[in-house]
């Protein structure tokens, strides 16, 4: 058996407690910054089903993107803006995620010999897990449409179209995806509403009930969403 | 009834502890789950080893001094206190396994007793209404709209019992404290001080080393007095409001 | 002839003089007490009269008063609070883990005060009159007027700290009657108005531990009182998670210990409530007054079986809507009594009180019960040779108000009855079966709560002074409120106008002699080394407190009790086994340094209810009843408090040195009233 923890912090009373510096404002900060990220995948799911209407309709769309606000904004000033900002949320977002779970990790050093799960939801217990595979898929994701343009199946890569298809007609990588948007469901499935409750939105039964739904709704909508492309790609619907 | 019972034993806070399995047999149903180790207890004192510390006090769920992890559940498998739990919701034959809450900012006494006292200091922060004797004005100078003192008084059953921070799985107590901070902030006389004392409450919070909340609602399952989730949207508020007025 | 006092008020009774004796030879009398410190006067200035008497202490000085207050319900935590918030440097105890966890918690009613806001004609005068009345004329008129005086600034207290009383449409505070009053004077909240009531005062204190007036020492236990120069000067105390055994000195005492009912193993009580504060002050010559008057509860969950540790009631409005019966014949008592025909029901409180059927008073229908059942005619499973139950039915009002109508107003109630009992009480007819729940009786106090010790103050369930024979409902949190955040604070100002006293040193004789022998009891309990626990002991002297000294009491009853605690006394230090040590927590030597002191308790109420050969309130003594058998209550000998003090040991016996007990003396107090009349009660 492992040693029992004991008592770390002096049974004493603080002095001075200070609103910004509590775990609820880290909370707080995880759920701006995940409300940002509901808000970007949206769009972004919504460009990606642009592949349903052919290789120039999608190209179009993603040249359109570093040209949109031009004059005013230079040449892909805006994808900058935005990928600053998404930037800047993702360090706060996962900064404060591992404040957070390292303090739960403290909390309890003992653990229960038997625990059971009277009413917590799949999604909600893998929120660590699953934000940190959907970090690692990031980071593939990146290489392959943004930094690195790899293309998996050794074609071009100057055609975001023909990257696209020739990157989902490999099975395994149309799994690695699929997978990944399971991920981000079950992820936001407890976010969306967690979010909420964080920002003290869900008062009433009520709200916590349009909470929970808001949560599926998401989860449904940005997984499938994301899901369908590479899916039709395999599928052979979507083709070069 | 013949039960196996595998058990949390500890001789202070500074010892090791282990599980010690224990047979028992002869149990009614109508016993209360603590009657049942009361006679567990009797045995083992009879054989000459010493007896299970366990905390009660009213045996009536109402105090809040019982709380056990009862085979991976706090306070078993109906929602109710330890005390109120009775051997009719187990059967002949059952293996169950009892453990203190475990939480680091409730450090083990002794076998299934812990210390409880961090509560106490988080009330001292801040879960109160300053009122000192004498200074009352008459008690219905100030109407209460019924829903708002109805849904006060639902947030005021909160008996400190500490299953909410056993059963989280990070370890935070933030069940207690948005019960707190409704049944005060409800009122009008829990207003001047809402800020401060939702502020100061969170701070001493942290400081006893309990985790943050991730809204996974174990806390709301396990309360015996069904305190709903919803408290601690309505922290989570009154801390936003807080930082907003700048505290 | 009236007599007069001082000041001209005129006194409407003569004292008692007592023509029998039936405790001769259990006893010593004693001198009288003459001097209550109760003010003289019309009844309604005494209060006003004695704060301005009182003197002040400077409030620069009140930091260096040290005041120590053993138990943190509504009593001590309020105290403690309150004289916090004055400034004096309060020391508060409490044996649970949070002084939230006191049994004050547990009160489900409500509390009375004199607000009159139903316009009802509810009055100081008249809560005052209803309680001395419903004490059945044995308690202290000057106490209960002040009691009643102060009831109106308690709910003003408790809503500005926030308690969530329950409230009407309108937004202002809701009444109910209870208790069969006929005034709705009750302020409630939901069925937990002690828990709301004891957090409010909870936080009050916790506020001033963060203030730094008050420091809270929990998980500690009073084994023993510090008299120094005749004067209480603090306490011994046992850190019950260390063990160490600690000296807290002070300028000061406060015992807000609550009550005793647990001598009967089965009551209503918490696990862990104990006489141990109060009987360690006694024997060191604290007068404890009326030891005998106990209330018993008609409403409780029955006794299951052997194995049963404590008792819990159910809310006595239940009664409002439910009817009492037994079967008419025995044969029918294991039936499923859904089968038994309307014609073999019988209703007998119905049938014996009619005008006030199953809304007699707490005694009247707990004792009716217990007749029923042993004639035999007693439902639910059968324990020892008897079937201890009744039923309480809600079938005619299912019928007349509807299934929701009843849920509407008992759900929680019935639902715990389900959870207990495994029976749903919408289909089957509730048992229910009477339990001990307070005691009337506690250590003797002055006008100004101070025991004859000097320097010693009791407040609550700790004292005898409000309830007489017999508490009202919803007068219990009324009284622990009322000692707490206005009588004490006003009262111990007079005694600590004197202070600083003289600092009390640990290395001070009779500080090591007090410090020395709590420790060599606890070394006792530990090296006798028998068979027996001290639970076993304990449920021992619950049945022979339950049999002899509980609903209906007779004087070979008590005198077959008091030989038969005194043998198991003697078994105990002799046979006790202890197993664990003294430096931790050790559950099983708390409880025996508590049934020890429970088995000495045990045998003077015993003695006080043999020589009370009358019966008032919850006190029945069979041979004092009317032709009807109602109880006859006789004021010429009995209109007095029975203070006793602890009888010294003649001679030590070495079998049983910690536990020698002499002969207990009795002092009486008359008690002379001026603004009320006695009068026999009667709900026939």
């Amino acid at each position: 058996m492992t040693p029992v923890a004991t008592h770390t912090s002096a049974p004493t009373l603080v002095k001075g407690s200070r609103a910004a510096r509590s775990t609820i404002t880290l909370k707080i900060l995880m759920a701006a910054s995940g409300i940002v990220f509901i808000g970007f995948v949206l769009v972004h799911m919504y460009g990606n089903l642009k592949a349903f209407a052919g290789h120039d309709a999608f190209n179009e769309y993603a040249h359109h993107l570093r040209t949109f606000g031009e004059p005013i904004l230079p040449y892909e000033g805006l994808l900058w803006i935005v990928r600053v900002g998404l930037i800047a949320a993702l360090v706060v977002h996962v900064a404060s995620a591992y404040a957070l779970a390292r303090r739960a990790s403290t909390a309890r050093t003992q653990k229960y010999a038997v625990k059971k799960n009277r009413s917590s939801s799949l999604s909600s217990r893998t929120m660590r897990w699953g934000g940190v595979t959907i970090l690692v898929f990031l980071v593939w994701h990146l290489l392959n449409f943004t930094i690195g343009k790899i293309n998996p199946s050794g074609g071009a890569t100057n055609d975001p179209y023909n990257l696209m298809v020739d990157t989902f007609d490999l099975w395994w990588m149309t799994i690695i995806y699929l997978v990944a948007m399971l991920a981000l469901g079950l992820h936001l499935h407890h976010g969306t509403w967690s979010a909420l409750q964080t920002l003290g939105l869900t008062g009433t039964a009520a709200a916590r009930t349009r909470a929970k739904t808001a949560g599926w709704v998401l989860a449904v909508v940005i997984a499938g969403g994301f899901s369908l492309v590479p899916l039709f790609v395999l599928l052979g619907v979507i083709s070069k | 009834m013949k039960l196996t019972l595998n058990i949390w034993r500890q001789a202070d806070a500074a010892a090791t502890g282990e599980m010690r399995t224990y047979a028992l047999d002869g149990v009614s149903e109508d016993m209360s789950f603590l009657e049942m180790l009361d006679v567990l207890n009797e045995q083992l004192n009879a054989k000459g080893e010493e007896p299970i510390a366990f905390d009660s006090d009213c045996r009536e769920g109402i105090c809040g001094t019982c709380g056990l992890m009862i085979n991976g559940q706090a306070h078993g498998p109906e929602v109710t206190t330890t005390c109120q739990l009775h051997m009719r919701s187990f059967k002949d034959g059952d293996e169950i396994t009892i453990e203190p809450w475990r939480a680091d900012a409730f450090p083990v006494v002794k076998d299934l007793v812990v210390d409880r006292g961090a509560f106490d200091r988080i009330i001292q922060q801040g879960g109160f209404i300053s009122a000192n004797t004498g200074s009352a004005p008459e008690a219905n100078s100030v109407p209460v709209p019924r829903d708002k003192a109805l849904r006060s008084f639902n947030m005021a059953t909160c008996i400190g019992c500490g299953a909410c921070v056993a059963a989280c799985p990070n370890g935070s107590a933030s069940l207690f404290m948005g019960a707190k901070i409704t049944h005060l902030g409800e009122l009008p006389q829990g207003q001047p001080e809402r800020d401060q004392r939702v502020v100061n409450m969170v701070g001493q919070h942290d400081h006893e080393g309990f985790g943050g909340c991730t809204n996974i609602g174990e806390c709301a399952a396990a309360c015996p007095k069904e305190i709903p989730l919803d408290v601690i949207s309505q922290l989570n508020k009154d801390l936003r409001t807080a930082l907003k007025h700048g505290h | 002839m009236a007599m007069t006092d001082a000041s001209g008020t005129v006194a409407l009774n003569q004292p008692s003089v007592q023509t029998s004796d039936d405790a001769a030879g259990y006893y010593t009398p004693g001198e009288p007490i003459v001097d209550a410190k109760a003010p003289t006067g019309p009844i309604a200035t005494r209060w006003t009269n004695r704060k301005f008497e009182n003197r002040l202490v400077n409030p620069a000085n009140r930091r260096k008063l040290t005041v120590i207050i053993v138990g943190t319900g509504l009593a001590g935590g309020s105290a403690a609070a309150t004289l916090g918030e004055a400034g004096y440097n309060v020391k508060s105890f409490c044996y649970q883990d949070s002084p939230r966890r006191a049994h004050s918690i547990a009160a489900q009613g409500g509390i009375n005060a004199a607000k009159n806001y139903k316009e009802d004609g509810d009055s100081v005068h008249r809560l005052f009159y209803d309680t001395v009345k419903g004490g059945d004329y044995r308690s202290r008129e000057s106490n209960v007027y002040r009691l009643a005086e102060v009831s109106a600034n308690i709910i003003d207290q408790c809503v500005a700290q926030g308690v969530p009383f329950a409230r009407e449409y309108g937004g202002l505070l809701d009444n109910r009657s209870f208790g069969g009053v006929q005034v709705s004077r009750t302020f409630y909240a939901r069925g937990q108005t002690g828990q709301q009531l004891l957090i409010g005062a909870y936080q009050a204190l916790e506020r001033q531990v963060a203030a730094g007036t008050v420091t809270t020492y929990t998980r500690h236990e009073m084994l023993d009182l510090v008299m120094v120069d005749g004067k209480a000067r603090g306490i011994i105390a046992r850190d019950m998670v260390t063990g160490a055994v600690e000296t807290h000195t002070a300028d000061v005492v406060v015992l807000a210990s609550g009550g005793y009912g647990n001598v009967f193993y089965l009551s209503t009580n918490a696990m862990g409530c104990n006489v141990t504060a109060a009987w360690r002050a006694h024997r060191k010559g604290a007068y404890m007054a009326n030891p005998s008057y106990t209330q018993i509860h008609p409403t409780c969950i029955p006794v299951s079986g052997e194995h049963q540790s404590k008792l819990t009631l159910m809310s006595e409005s239940l009664r409002n809507d439910g009817r009492i019966w037994v079967p008419k014949n025995k044969e029918d008592c294991d039936k499923d009594p859904r089968d038994i025909p309307e014609e073999d029901r019988d209703y007998y409180l119905e049938r014996i009180y009619p005008s006030f059927g199953n809304l007699v008073p707490r005694d009247i229908a707990s004792r009716q019960a217990k007749n029923m059942c042993d004639e035999g005619r007693g439902v639910g499973p059968m324990v020892g040779d008897f079937r201890r139950g009744v039923y309480l039915d809600f079938a005619d009002a299912i019928a007349r108000l509807g299934k929701a109508g009843i849920e509407e107003k008992y759900d929680n109630l019935l639902d715990m009855y389900e959870r207990i009992t495994g029976e749903n009480p919408y289909e089957v007819p509730m048992r229910i079966y009477p339990a001990v729940h307070y005691v009337m009786g506690g250590l003797w106090v002055d006008y100004d709560l101070q025991s004859n010790i000097p320097g010693l103050f009791v407040t609550g369930e700790a004292n005898f002074s409000d309830h007489g024979a017999n508490r009202l409902g919803a007068s219990a949190l009324m009284q622990g409120l009322a000692d707490g955040y206005f009588v004490l604070p006003n009262t111990i100002r007079d005694y600590l106008a004197d202070g600083p006293f003289e600092t009390v040193t640990e290395d001070h004789p009779e500080v090591v002699a007090a410090h020395q022998a709590v420790q060599a009891r606890i070394e006792r309990f530990l090296s006798i080394d028998g068979e027996r626990s001290a639970d076993s002991f304990h449920k021992e002297l619950g049945h022979l407190m339950w049999e002899y000294c509980g609903m209906e009491r007779t004087a070979e009853g008590l005198r077959k009790a008091i030989d038969g605690i005194r043998e198991l006394k003697r078994e105990f230090w002799s046979n006790l086994k202890v197993l664990g040590t003294a430096d931790s927590l050790n559950q099983s030597l708390e409880k025996a340094g508590r049934v020890a002191d429970f088995l000495e308790l045990g045998e003077l109420m015993c003695i006080d209810a043999l020589n009370r050969r009358e019966s008032c309130g919850g006190h029945f003594r069979a041979e004092s009843q009317t032709e009807d058998g109602e109880a006859l209550r006789i004021d010429e000998e009995f209109a007095y408090v029975a203070a006793w003090e602890f009888g010294t040991a003649v001679e030590n016996d070495p079998n049983e040195p910690q536990s020698s007990m002499g002969t207990p003396v009795l002092h009486k107090e008359d008690l002379i009233y001026t603004a009320i009349e006695m009068k026999q009660r009667s709900y026939k």
